[in-house]
């Protein structure tokens, strides 16, 4: 068997694929707090607590309802994005004018409590939620076993991101949204409802959130902490990325799972610290981030 | 030589007013529950705890004896460094006497040390390591529900003793994880078995599956976890997912926690209702029988003293509903009679919470480390 660096090829196969699985929440995650940044100037601290409700939605939707994966992935990011838009439309707008820190200080705070409810409520040890049977089994792939769930996860939120890319950076609605960022008087006096479209997009980048929430759930438990750990992985990869670049969040995403997962392999024990350490060498060198540009 | 009389007659008077209560500091037993109240093994230990060592004073009926008993709690967040600065002040301001439960062994082993800084009591339920008892043993400290090298010798030995001889560790990493680690490779290695490999992960590490690659390819017929709460849960779950039982391998979960007490339904019963429906897990159950008999100690002596509690509660014999009879030794161990068990396949299972059947009782004196073998110092 043919070795690297002392591990077996397959091994490290495998680990790669793994990498990429993680690193599609990382991407997802990643994208969602691009999009609100690059377009509200928000660093938005409630996107792990919007994560997190994304799961429970699922998790309310399968056992008080009786509706399954496939409706909680449509429900969940739409029922989660209202709930965006209300905490927009009633606190958010008031800050826009000033420092990025007053949003940062209002969302974390909303984090807190979020959390802090769910957590009375349901307590720390999850809920369960399982696999839609559709996806349950696996493939073997000679290197691996690869459960389908998995390779769900990888197929559908690359597709997810790619879209999200699309839209915002090669349609005309992406190019209102980018100009309504720049000049938002120039953008309205061509007659656009600046002020709806900045709403819509904070309720679609919590959308994402969910949406990673739902896909999260059949593989960590759903708990009311879940995000909070998450969050602050998922803002090194942003900075990392570049401050609202969506490519840049996309493409670092994935690349920073497989750092990761490569991490594990080689050396378990750092692996929770390893992206911080990445962050701390970039910041050193491109203080605007791999795919920023310096403002 | 005024001064002199004042002070004969002050004592004399002090003497002659309540005896029963001379000795209580500030005249109240004040029982701090210090534990994890938010995070991983809040559902364990948490604010249940609190609701046992409640139900404890209760059954005690320390109203009807006349005495005063409180119970405060707190949150340690799981850092060492939050737990011991509680407990200082506890001590220092707080005239709290005892503190009891401490999950979480890296939080336990400070709260160890800053008793017995102190001079004042602790009462461990919730934490595992099983070196509480050995080098780090306390004239002040009592081991309470289970440790680490009970978990090993009960789950381990069991299972080498079924022909699986190969192991490979998923080992949380800090003190705890490295304990019970440490401890099954002992008794595996001692009945003939081999551990192939070990990985340690962050504690409260969001995904297993890449660790779980690297034991299913080491090829060891046992995957031994040594972790607890919601890693543990994880770690199974994702070895489902990935076919890793499927495949052969079985995992040995050397702590898992189920929300259930077997031996007293009638407890179970009554601490539900207390704690928002929820059934109490060994830990709770440790902190009711701690709690209850650090109250007849203190009966006993008429003080709250908290190095002649502990020396008398080592005297007793221990007697409550849940563990039944047992003994707490020199080194601060207390030992009961432990079982083995298996998880019942879901067509054996009648209802919620039963789960398990006991494939073996581990009598009291076989359960735990024999003194002689931990290093305490206390022990000669």
């Amino acid at each position: 068997m043919t070795e690297i660096f002392g591990v077996p090829t397959q091994a490290l196969f495998g680990q790669l694929l793994i990498g990429l699985i993680n690193g599609s929440f990382y991407a997802l995650l990643s994208l969602g707090l691009a999009v609100i940044f690059g377009l509200l100037n928000i660093i938005n601290f409630t996107h792990g607590a919007q994560y997190m409700m994304g799961a429970f939605v699922a998790w309310f939707l399968l056992n008080k309802a009786g509706m399954g994966y496939w409706w909680a992935l449509a429900v969940a990011p739409i029922a989660v994005g209202a709930f965006g838009v209300i905490i927009e439309r009633t606190m958010l707008k008031q800050l826009y004018k000033l420092d990025h820190l007053y949003g940062l200080l209002l969302t974390f705070g909303l984090a807190l409590i979020i959390q802090g409810l769910f957590r009375n409520e349901y307590g720390s040890s999850g809920l369960p939620y399982s696999i839609p049977s559709q996806l349950q089994g696996g493939q073997n792939l000679g290197f691996m076993f690869l459960p389908n769930y998995r390779a769900w996860v990888i197929v559908f939120s690359l597709a997810v991101c790619l879209s999200t890319w699309f839209v915002i950076e090669k349609t005309k609605l992406g190019s209102y949204l980018r100009a309504a960022t720049e000049n938002p008087e120039l953008v309205r006096a061509f007659g656009i409802n600046v002020p709806r479209m900045i709403t819509l997009t904070y309720g679609f980048g919590v959308g994402l959130a969910a949406l990673a929430g739902v896909m999260a759930a059949p593989i960590y438990s759903v708990n009311p902490l879940m995000g909070a750990d998450l969050i602050i992985v998922v803002f090194a990869v942003v900075v990392i990325g570049g401050m609202g670049s969506i490519m840049g969040s996309i493409v670092t995403g994935f690349g920073l799972g497989i750092i990761e997962g490569l991490t594990k392999v080689f050396y378990p024990e750092a692996s929770n610290t390893v992206i911080f350490i990445i962050m701390a060498i970039v910041l050193m060198f491109r203080p605007a981030g791999l795919f920023g540009t310096p403002r | 030589m005024i001064t002199l009389r004042v002070l004969a007659l002050l004592a004399a008077v002090a003497l002659a007013v309540g005896p029963a209560h001379a000795q209580i500091s500030d005249g109240v037993v004040k029982i701090g529950v210090l534990n994890d109240q938010s995070g991983a093994y809040a559902d364990i230990s948490g604010p249940g705890s609190v609701v046992a060592a409640r139900m404890a004073v209760e059954d005690f009926g320390a109203a009807k004896k006349g005495m005063k008993v409180e119970v405060i709690s707190a949150d340690h967040q799981n850092k060492p460094e939050v737990g011991s600065s509680i407990a200082r002040q506890w001590y220092d301001r707080d005239g709290v006497d005892v503190i009891v439960d401490v999950p979480t062994s890296s939080v336990a082993l400070a709260i160890n040390q800053v008793t017995r800084e102190k001079n004042k009591a602790f009462l461990v339920s919730g934490a595992a390591t099983s070196d509480l008892t050995g080098k780090a043993c306390s004239p002040n400290t009592i081991h309470w529900t289970y440790d680490t090298w009970m978990l090993a010798h009960g789950t381990g030995s069991a299972i080498v003793g079924t022909g699986k001889k190969t192991w490979f560790f998923l080992t949380a990493d800090y003190a705890f994880g490295h304990a019970l680690e440490r401890d099954t490779e002992e008794v595996v290695v001692k009945n003939g078995g081999k551990v192939l490999g070990k990985v340690r992960h962050p504690l409260n590490a969001q995904d297993f599956s890449s660790f779980l690659l690297q034991a299913q390819s080491s090829k060891a017929q046992v995957i031994g976890l040594a972790n607890a709460g919601g890693d543990t849960i994880n770690s199974i779950k994702h070895a489902a997912e990935f076919g890793i039982v499927k495949g052969g391998q079985i995992l040995a979960g050397m702590l898992v926690f189920i929300t259930d007490v077997h031996a007293t339904c009638a407890f179970a019963k009554r601490f539900a209702p207390q704690y928002k429906g929820n059934m109490p897990t060994m830990v709770q159950a440790g902190i009711y029988s701690a709690v209850l008999h650090y109250l007849k100690a203190v009966e006993a002596l008429k003080s709250d003293d908290a190095p002649k509690v502990i020396a008398k509660m080592k005297e007793m014999p221990t007697d409550d509903p849940l563990f039944g009879k047992g003994r707490i030794r020199a080194d601060g161990r207390k030992i009961h009679d432990a079982y083995l068990v298996e998880v019942k396949k879901p067509s054996e299972s009648k209802g919620p919470w039963d789960y398990y059947k006991i494939l073996a009782t581990i009598p009291a004196d076989k359960a735990f480390r024999p003194e002689k073998e931990g290093d305490c110092p206390l022990v000669k």
